[in-house]
């Protein structure tokens, strides 16, 4: 099976247009999707299921930033360990438990929590800038495999957010 | 150009011949079906001009069954061999049965799935849904004037594996070849989005007699795409008719009710609940113990009042769909509603007042699930016009995961994802020289092993004995189309293919499946015969026409030895398939199969890499 940018036809670079990625995305399961296949012989109907699992696959991965840089690094070498290799800056850590404390103060405050949720997604859009940068212009893989960490966190924490907002709902 | 050959004098296919494929909405109160003839979908009539088949099978003393309006006739006179509401135990458990279920019908635990005791011995959810399909097969064969090549079979969109599994066993108890099971919501949307030609984000509403299910789906550019699916397999219709069943009851203020009695008081609440939505009020006839009635009058306010909570529980469905497809109420275009029990005007209301806006009810709520499915099985059998070019991608409704340590799950796939999909994982040995072990699958939101739904307790066996933790086995979970689950494994280093023995949690096994399709022809082995014999030729004709498709459009991928292997299968499965043995068929058939299975790997490579090149693009 190809790898997920040359599937799609795309540049193999961090930089990715979500539109162009999407269609690329219909336009592969246009051709594979088993359904296209419903009438056809077992072998055929075998073969369309492996590629549209692919196809699903790759584009999940791509389209989320994070699973988008994991997969570069691997590419190139650098596998993000994320559960052994914690090593994140000092500064970074402090910012951390800062997060985690405001996000124990918000709890059952549904207007504090998407406050700090604006916060978190402003923070990471500046992450997300430089993580292009080091990956697409410098091809710094240590910088790129700690702002991946990073972001991994702040995905964590977000969650974490969006399930205090769930609890609210109900 | 032999292969150009392969397909003159007699035994070409009309290249534009219809196939018979038809769409099934197996519901919990009524089924129907529905086909698209002169491209025009529509709903098929019995021989009285009635398409709503009540989805009720009466069994009778010398085995003979009765379905439908006449066995509905008798649920009251025969209760415990009249089964209705089947599909609240479709896949179900002796734990999870539903209690009213329970209440009204003899059931026997047995392993994988309950049976209910009838006249003629215990009969699984299966069977009793197979007798319901048999009708609608027999029904559109007679219609349609030929063999089915296919049948799209719908499925509440929140049904787990099992329920799902079920469905296509009793489907193929029925002699039907499944083309695809297609949620339900996912179903309404497709007739309702050819309809209108419809782009934007749109959400499904479809409370049936005994599912809820909530679809929220962006239709652009001829994809249907399914953002987020959540619901209540255990909540519709006949819940309303339960509450209101038991407030007559108690203001006739009668005796406890002996079985009949409680499934006529149950009907003619189910009669209330449907005039009140029309009517401020209405006189309903309470059954007595040992025979007569007395009447007590409802109006649309108690109605309303005693089910309210019934109500608000669809609502919290709803706001989980939002939440995870991370969209607000003002996202949504338009609201569609589906199912008879959304016809009460109270749900109605909530709706509207949910949404901000009326929601959309054009096509008949008990028709649309039937015409969508038809739809689709007419793409699905390779009838799309060549300007009908859309494309829906379903999700998984469900997150699947896998027990560990401590009564934990650890998830695998994610709800929501879209299907197919598949997830490898690597398992290693703890004990010097093990050679077994086992992998417990479960389906569900819950963090504790005991809070889910348990699929299958897989035993990996055969893997090579080494020391602790030098084994590597890789465990692929794949979920197809069809929203089903299937597993293999592989150890990694030393490549041996790991005997994967699956002991499904529930459901029936392929043993039992077979031993039911035996039992159902004992009496007519002849029939029997007859049937594999036309099933075989259908099969046969499919893969024939298949396989000339595939060489004219794509010989060039084949050397010269490789196309004369594939000439010989064809021409041996043209020889074979006007012969009497279904046997040599089917042993041609995967002969030519065989012959074929690289051919379709290079072909879809083909297609990939294609696929952004050329015309193509602009079409979509």
């Amino acid at each position: 099976m190809q790898d997920y940018f040359s599937l799609f036809h795309l540049p193999e670079k961090f930089d990715l247009h979500r539109a162009a990625l999407e269609a690329a995305y219909r336009n592969v399961q246009a051709q594979v999707h088993p359904d296209r296949f419903a009438h056809r012989s077992e072998a055929e109907r075998r073969v369309a299921m492996q590629w549209a699992t692919h196809a699903n696959e790759a584009y999940r991965a791509l389209r989320n930033p994070v699973e988008r840089a994991r997969y570069l690094l691997a590419r190139r070498g650098m596998e993000i360990d994320a559960e052994r290799n914690t090593a994140m800056s000092h500064a970074f850590l402090m910012q951390q438990m800062a997060w985690r404390e405001a996000v124990e103060e918000a709890a059952g405050n549904a207007s504090a929590l998407q406050r700090l949720e604006q916060d978190l997604q402003r923070d990471e859009g500046v992450m997300l800038d430089d993580l292009q940068h080091a990956l697409d212009d410098a091809n710094d893989l240590a910088a790129s495999a700690e702002l991946v960490r990073r972001l991994m966190f702040m995905e964590k924490l977000r969650s974490e957010i969006d399930d205090a907002l769930a609890v609210l709902d109900n | 150009m032999a292969l150009l050959q392969l397909s003159e004098p007699g035994e070409s296919t009309a290249p534009h011949q219809h196939r018979l494929a038809v769409g099934i909405d197996l519901g919990t109160t009524n089924s129907l079906v529905a086909t698209v003839r002169h491209s025009l979908p529509e709903c098929l009539p019995d021989d009285t001009g009635r398409i709503l088949l009540p989805s009720v099978v009466r069994y009778l003393r010398g085995g003979a069954t009765v379905v439908g309006t006449e066995a509905l006739a008798a649920e009251s006179t025969d209760p415990r061999n009249t089964i209705a509401s089947v599909k609240r135990l479709m896949g179900r458990g002796p734990v999870d049965a539903d209690p009213g279920m329970r209440a009204r019908y003899d059931l026997v635990d047995a392993a994988g799935m309950v049976r209910i005791n009838t006249v003629i011995g215990p009969r699984s959810p299966v069977e009793v849904s197979a007798e319901i399909l048999k009708v609608l097969r027999a029904r559109a064969e007679e219609s349609l004037g030929g063999d089915l090549i296919g049948a799209v079979i719908t499925v509440p969109a929140y049904f787990d594996d099992a329920q799902r599994q079920a469905t296509k066993d009793a489907a193929r108890l029925a002699g039907l070849n499944v083309l695809r099971l297609l949620n339900e919501p996912t179903a309404a949307a497709i007739a309702y989005g050819l309809d209108e030609a419809a782009e934007g984000i749109y959400a499904v509403f479809d409370l049936g007699g005994g599912t809820f299910d909530f679809s929220i789906l962006r239709l652009s550019r001829g994809v249907f795409e399914v953002m987020a699916t959540s619901g209540d397999s255990a909540l519709g219709g006949d819940d309303f008719d339960e509450l209101l069943a038991h407030w007559l009851h108690k203001q006739a203020a009668g005796a406890d009710l002996d079985c009949g009695a409680n499934r006529a008081l149950l009907s003619e609440a189910r009669r209330a609940k449907e005039a009140l939505t029309t009517d401020a009020s209405v006189v309903a006839k309470v059954p007595q113990l040992g025979g007569g009635v007395r009447t007590v009058n409802v109006t649309a306010e108690v109605f309303q009042s005693l089910t309210q909570g019934l109500v608000e529980r669809c609502l919290q469905p709803v706001k989980k769909a939002l939440r995870d497809a991370v969209l607000k109420v003002a996202d949504i275009e338009a609201v569609v509603l589906v199912g008879g029990a959304t016809r009460m005007p109270h749900l109605r209301a909530a709706v509207k007042t949910f949404f901000g806006r009326a929601p959309f009810t054009d096509i008949d709520p008990d028709k649309v699930v039937a015409i969508g499915a038809a739809v689709q099985a007419n793409v699905l059998a390779g009838n799309r016009r060549a300007d009908e070019d859309w494309l829906l991608l379903d999700v998984i409704p469900l997150s699947l995961g896998l027990e560990t340590m401590g009564g934990l799950v650890e998830k695998i796939v994610p709800r929501n994802a879209t299907i197919p999909v598949a997830k490898a994982q690597e398992f290693t040995t703890f004990k010097d020289g093990q050679t077994a072990m086992s992998i417990h699958v479960v389906q569900g939101e819950r963090e504790l092993v005991s809070d889910c739904r348990s699929l299958a307790r897989f035993e990996l066996r055969g893997i090579p004995p080494l020391v602790a933790g030098a084994a590597r086995i890789r465990v692929t979970f794949q979920i197809d189309a069809d929203g089903l689950l299937s597993v293999a494994a592989r150890e990694q280093t030393t490549g041996i293919e790991a005997n994967v023995t699956v002991k499904p949690s529930y459901g029936l096994s392929d043993d039992e499946v077979a031993n039911m399709l035996k039992a159902g022809f004992e009496h007519a082995t002849d029939d029997m015969k007859a049937r594999a014999l036309r099933e075989q030729k259908v099969d046969a004709e499919r893969l024939i026409e298949a396989t000339r498709q595939a060489l004219a459009e794509d010989a060039d991928l084949l050397s010269l030895a490789e196309a004369q292997r594939i000439d010989t299968a064809i021409a041996a499965l043209v020889v074979a398939r006007e012969g009497v043995d279904h046997l040599v068929i089917k042993a041609a058939i995967e002969v030519l199969s065989a012959a074929t299975a690289d051919f379709a790997a290079r072909r879809m490579d083909k297609a990939i890499r294609t696929a952004l090149t050329g015309s193509r693009v602009d079409s979509l």
